[in-house]
């Protein structure tokens, strides 16, 4: 893999680059700020996959991740309407005595699975028909072979996801519709649909032009 | 790996093209600030009310229906790349009724939401 200075200068960069966006993730106050710097995270990380000849994978890595679902972080940040994060006193003391530790925990277990795990380089260039490594080919060829059932699965997977997404979301408006139609039976006044303030608009601007 | 050199020198020019605008225009640009050129630019019109209101939720909708059909799609494309060399090994209508099994699964999904009124803006 790093026969070549080159790809090892290349890998640290995009390794720092992860890694520092990462740590930009937890220490931005505003949320937005957050999801722009996972968003690099995201692409530092599709350069990883890049090195380990994954070619298809980091690409996925920046359409789905970077692309889609950063969409949606976005968009639930805004929907929650998350302010600026506010300086708050802890309000669990014990937990700064935990982390360092749990933290120090972790590092060596990482460093214990490193150290014991050996791999070898997949071949850059194959012989016969077998297609390269990660490329678009090879990874069809697996998952509409040996890997059909998961695929397939997957599908059920999504069409979970489509159901579910709708059914939470609609059950908010739910309680929103329900909350102003208590509003309104409580001020007394006739029963607002969306179209009619919209209606009221336009008769306004009407009388304006007249 | 060596296939990527030329995107990578591509990369490091973009980067640097941009790097070297800002710096050039921070450094040789006169910094004259007015109320206007610090206001929160909003398409040209004056800023209406603050940004930070709640998002509808219809916008979570579409984004995760943007997903969902994003991943259908990315399925679709090394099924379509490997298509006719798959069918040698396997037989064609198999590798095609692979992929009908998986759409059509999504399939219902996209006729539920669809009758749900997810595209629809103004309903629900």
């Amino acid at each position: 893999m790093f026969e070549l200075p080159i790809q090892q200068l290349i890998f640290l960069f995009v390794a720092a680059v992860a890694v520092f966006a990462a740590f930009n993730v937890i220490l931005q106050r505003n949320p937005i700020y957050s999801a722009l710097a996972l968003i690099i995270t995201m692409c530092a990380l599709a350069g990883t996959f890049l090195m380990l000849e994954a070619q298809f994978v980091a690409t996925m890595q920046v359409i789905v991740y970077a692309g889609a679902v950063m969409v949606l972080f976005v968009f639930v940040i805004m929907l929650l309407n998350v302010r600026t994060e506010e300086a708050r006193q802890d309000r669990v003391k014990y937990l700064k005595l935990v982390a360092p530790l749990l933290f120090i925990a972790l590092l060596g277990e990482v460093i214990f699975v490193a150290r014991s795990v050996t791999t070898t380089a997949p071949p850059l260039a194959t012989t016969g028909n077998e297609p390269a490594f990660g490329t678009v080919e090879s990874i069809g060829e697996a998952m509409f072979s040996s890997y059909l059932f998961p695929f397939e699965a997957t599908s059920v997977l999504i069409l979970m996801a489509m159901v579910g997404s709708l059914v939470l979301a609609r059950r908010r408006t739910m309680s929103e519709a329900e909350t102003l139609g208590k509003l309104i039976e409580e001020s007394g006044k006739p029963q607002l649909t969306p179209a009619e303030p919209v209606a009221k608009l336009e008769e306004k601007k009407e009388e304006i032009a007249a | 790996m060596k296939e990527y050199l030329p995107i990578l020198v591509v990369f490091l020019f973009v980067l640097g093209f941009a790097v070297t605008n800002l710096v050039l225009a921070h450094l040789l640009g006169r910094h004259r600030n007015t109320r206007a050129k610090l206001m929160p630019y909003e398409c040209g019109i004056d800023p209406v009310g603050s940004a930070h209101q709640r998002f509808s939720v219809r916008f979570y909708l579409v984004a995760m229906m943007f997903i969902l059909f994003d991943i259908e799609a990315v399925f679709l494309l090394p099924w379509a790349v490997i298509f006719r060399s798959l069918s040698e090994k396997l037989s064609r209508p198999f590798v095609y009724a692979e992929m009908m099994v998986f759409l059509i699964v999504l399939l219902v999904g996209y006729i539920y939401v669809w009758k749900k009124g997810v595209f629809e803006w103004n309903r629900g």
